[in-house]
């Protein structure tokens, strides 16, 4: 039986970039030779004369094979797919002619972490200078060899033409040439006029779909290396417990158990956690003896805390002053004084997990001070930066293969389970892979943090709303540096005091009081705004509601005619409020917005949100029926990214999978803290939506504006869970005030 | 530790693991057929979902002493070049985001096209309810099993 490895040091070939005049910082790379299925596989191993190589991204064969590196992970984003097309449009090559490459982590590719839905905005300019410089290259050998000037030719599937005479040459007989040029400074690089695309703003599948659709091994759990052991690591159930005891002996015994041994670890929740490691010849092996496994835990302080207590301690915190002001303009106080009306609301929601489907999972290989890593990692700097301190060996001892991530959300930010992999690979002779339960997963997540708004609203006599109070409660950590103690709050956790409406209304109070707590927190798909815009889009619909007012007029009133908003001070928040305004009237046009007559039981709702450089409108239309059973029938959503889509396949299906997860975790998401631990441990007691209950149409617009082109992993998350609750009012006047949806009683009569 | 034989995707393998081994990790650790994903292990994602005599069968339920002289059919083995309809439809219409749930989707699909070749979507939602997609493809979930339809009748035609 032959198989395909993702990613296989025996077969794989180191080619060192010759150091090409005027290349500036190419280090070396290596092709991998088990590429996506379904595409030529690059040779390794090309006589580096023939082969032309611009930068640490293009290489072009003398088979006409052109490998391009996808740097950043793929984690479902489709990443690998949209950059190289990128470089693929300016080169002018045939997208069938291209195979793309994961690189490893490698300071030639620059940063390669994949979070904030920053991969595309950083990268876009440089990627299209990237392409257009190769292919000014090919154009001068080509200009070279014919002794033409390079005005006459011109390049277009992949050769290079002299219409004139009808000559042409490929870029497989250009490449040696070519090669042998010195790179052309920026100046002298044309980069193509947008109106010329012709491969960007079209739908591309992903590359490695051949390689899904049929099972090949693309993702971390599928490496496999020769004498592999498989490793399970046991951490204590309420958070950085210390282990006092195990029954290790016990445990070698068993079948198929090689070895296992106690890591004393340390208590950054972010690290290396204390664990009982259990290596095995199978990853069955391995969990069958884990559930033999007995541990005494020092499970320390961490025991009193519960989501219960927290929830307490926040209502009781509420009717104190903040501990921090964040934004404070006019006078709150007395405008709520003033007001014609007033309206006080509790918004709060749990923590929850990322719930990958793949779970944590990393292989390693340590020998003679030096680390081989396979990791699906979305923060392959982080892991190395990791394993740097684990394991007290210096970045050039660690080599790291990015794999596909079987779904990443932002989980896979933190190397937490390479910093376990490094610590076990160092005791165990050979390559051994780890493999995280569900059960791990979800209970050693890093967790969207929960949170409590308390809000006050205030109307004038016209239904103007004149005062805004929000007291944010929410979670820190007590982060111990160089001897003094301090709250730090929780990654995701925080809260900007710009964050709208806070720069549009002329009596703004907002404060903050963290609550400590031990549990761990992390970036979860859109950070903050994937609950802060269904806190403040609901509350602004109440306000709407109590003003009387269209819920669509009321925001483009309360948006106004600020044009372009700086952020306040340097952590601040640009905002374009035309953008804004202009996202928010496409979707009321796209979704007959106030132009439908529903039934009870069915209705329309609006908002917004500024995330991730993306402006994004939703309006969702649901059907409650009479015992309170909710059915999302439409999600229309019009989107600003700015001036270009890279793939218009991939940029829907983000679109239609944020509405999607959002739904998901605005129906079901929910986890309880007890004892200092998570009480949910698997999919069955923590539920995830299922195609039954997603939407049955989600309609996707693109504005096409004249903006930088950014990101859309995350931005089209944040206003499907507003957009919903206000429907849902709209259609039973029941308002949503927690989450997630399954805590509030739906039905009506 | 007992040998046992099994026949997958048409060829015979013989295994040495305990009585107790599941069928997923028998095809993952010893057999090297990834393409069956593990997600829970309590059978509630459907990554691990394979056919046992052309029934969807979650293999991490699935103890190797069950399977006897059964036939277990995974992705790999699906369509013998890689191009049954719903693997087509898969790419033509771009459904993977992260892909990891995908193959448990598609073995799911193949076993309800041949119960239901025309299946409308209320009875998709039926029969795929036991597999999640986290990236939320459901959409393109449905239309792909639509368009295999498709294919399939024009690859009768």
């Amino acid at each position: 039986m032959s198989i395909e490895m993702p990613v296989n040091p025996a077969r794989r070939s180191f080619l060192r970039h010759s150091a090409l005049a005027g290349g500036g910082l190419v280090l070396g790379f290596y092709f991998n030779a088990a590429n996506s299925a379904g595409h030529k596989v690059a040779k390794p191993g090309d006589a580096a004369e023939t082969a032309f190589r611009p930068n640490a991204f293009i290489n072009i064969d003398h088979n006409g094979t052109v490998t391009l590196i996808s740097k950043q992970p793929e984690i479902g984003q489709g990443i690998k797919t949209s950059l190289p097309m990128v470089i693929a449009e300016e080169l002018e090559v045939d997208w069938q002619d291209v195979v793309i490459v994961q690189g490893d982590l490698d300071p030639a590719y620059g940063s390669q972490s994949a979070g904030g839905s920053r991969s595309t905005p950083t990268n876009y300019e440089e990627f299209h200078r990237l392409g257009a410089t190769a292919r000014t290259m090919l154009i001068q050998a080509a200009a070279r060899i014919w002794k033409l000037p390079v005005e006459e030719l011109l390049a277009r599937n992949s050769a290079v033409h002299h219409l004139p005479s009808g000559k042409q040459l490929s870029y497989a007989k250009l490449a040696a040439t070519a090669a042998k040029l010195p790179v052309p400074p920026a100046s002298a690089v044309r980069l193509k006029n947008p109106l010329d695309f012709q491969l960007l703003g079209t739908r591309i599948g992903g590359v490695d779909n051949p390689g899904i659709v049929t099972g090949k091994p693309l993702f971390g759990i599928d490496v496999q290396l020769p004498g592999l052991l498989y490793a399970t690591y046991a951490k204590s159930p309420a958070f950085a417990g210390k282990v006092v005891s195990a029954n290790l002996d016990e445990i070698k015994a068993l079948p198929g158990v090689r070895d296992t041994f106690i890591i004393e670890g340390t208590s950054n929740l972010k690290g290396l956690l204390p664990g009982v490691a259990i290596i095995a010849d199978s990853t069955w092996a391995a969990f069958s003896a884990r559930k033999r496994l007995k541990v005494v835990w020092d499970e320390g302080k961490v025991t009193t805390q519960s989501w219960a207590g927290f929830t307490s301690k926040a209502q009781e915190l509420s009717k104190q002053p903040g501990a921090e002001v964040l934004r404070n303009d006019g006078n709150v106080t007395q405008a709520l004084a003033d007001a014609a009306k007033t309206i006080e609301a509790a918004y709060s929601y749990p923590f929850i997990s990322h719930a990958s489907i793949e779970p944590q999972n990393a292989t390693a290989w340590y020998k003679d001070g030096s680390i081989e890593i396979w990791a699906p990692t979305q923060n392959p700097e982080a892991g190395q930066k990791i394993v740097t301190e684990i394991l007290g060996i210096a970045k050039d001892k660690i080599i790291l293969h990015i794999t596909r991530s079987g779904g990443g959300f932002g989980r896979r930010l933190i190397p937490d389970y390479i910093a376990e992999v490094a610590a076990i690979a160092r005791k165990v002779s050979g390559p051994v892979k780890l493999t995280w339960t569900h059960e791990d997963d979800l209970q050693h997540d890093q967790y969207r943090a929960g949170g409590f708004h308390f809000l006050r609203g205030g109307l004038d006599s016209t239904g103007k709303l004149t005062a805004w109070h929000n007291h944010f409660v929410t979670f820190s950590h007590n982060v111990v540096k160089d001897g003094k103690s301090s709250l730090e709050l929780g990654s995701g956790a925080n809260l900007s005091g710009d964050e709208f409406p806070g720069r549009w209304i002329s009596n703004c109070l907002i404060e903050q009081t963290p609550l400590e707590c031990g549990i761990p927190m992390g970036p979860w798909r859109a950070p903050r705004s994937n609950v802060l815009a269904w806190v403040f889009h609901s509350f602004i619909d109440e306000l709407a509601h109590a003003a009387g007012r269209d819920p669509l007029g009321f925001r483009l009133e309360l948006l106004g005619n600020k044009g372009f908003l700086p952020g306040t001070g340097e952590k601040g928040i640009p905002y374009d409020v035309n953008r804004m305004k202009h996202v928010l009237h496409d979707v009321a046009e796209k979704a007959d917005w106030g132009k439908k007559n529903f039934p009870r039981g069915q209705g329309q709702g609006i908002a917004f949100h500024f995330s991730h450089r993306g402006y994004i409108a939703q309006v969702a239309e649901v059907s409650v029926s009479k015992d309170g059973k909710l059915k999302v029938d439409k999600v229309v959503v019009s989107t600003d990214i700015g001036a270009q889509i890279v793939n218009l396949s991939g940029a829907e299906n983000q679109v239609q999978g944020s509405v999607v997860d959002g739904l998901g975790a605005l129906m079901f998401q929910e986890l309880t803290i007890d004892k200092g631990r998570i009480v949910q441990s698997n999919f069955g007691e923590y539920p995830m939506l299922r195609i039954a209950d997603a939407p049955t149409k989600i309609e996707v617009h693109f504005l096409k504006t004249d903006f930088p082109v950014t990101g859309l992993g995350e931005p089209a998350l944040p206003p499907l869970a507003p957009a919903v609750c206000n429907a849902i009012f709209a259609a039973t006047g029941i308002r949503v005030r927690r989450l997630p949806l399954l805590r509030t009683d739906l039905s009506w009569s | 530790m007992s040998k046992y034989t099994i026949k997958v995707n048409g060829v015979s393998k013989t295994v040495d693991v305990s009585a107790d081994t599941p069928l997923l990790w028998v095809l993952r650790d010893h057999l090297h057929l990834v393409g069956t994903k593990f997600g829970c292990g309590i059978g509630q994602c459907g990554s691990c979902t394979v056919h046992i005599d052309g029934v969807p069968t979650r293999a991490c339920l699935t103890p190797i002493n069950d399977v006897g002289i059964r036939k277990v059919t995974t992705i790999e083995g699906l369509a013998f070049k890689g191009n049954h309809p719903l693997q087509q439809a898969w790419q033509e219409l771009d459904v993977p985001q992260c892909g990891y749930c995908q193959a448990g989707q598609i073995m799911t699909a193949a076993a309800l096209l041949k119960k239901s070749p025309h299946p409308t979507d209320q009875e998709i939602d039926t029969a795929l309810a036991g597999n999640l997609c986290r990236c939320g493809t459901y959409l393109r979930i449905r239309a792909g099993i639509h368009r295999a339809v498709e294919l399939a009748e024009q690859a009768m035609v």
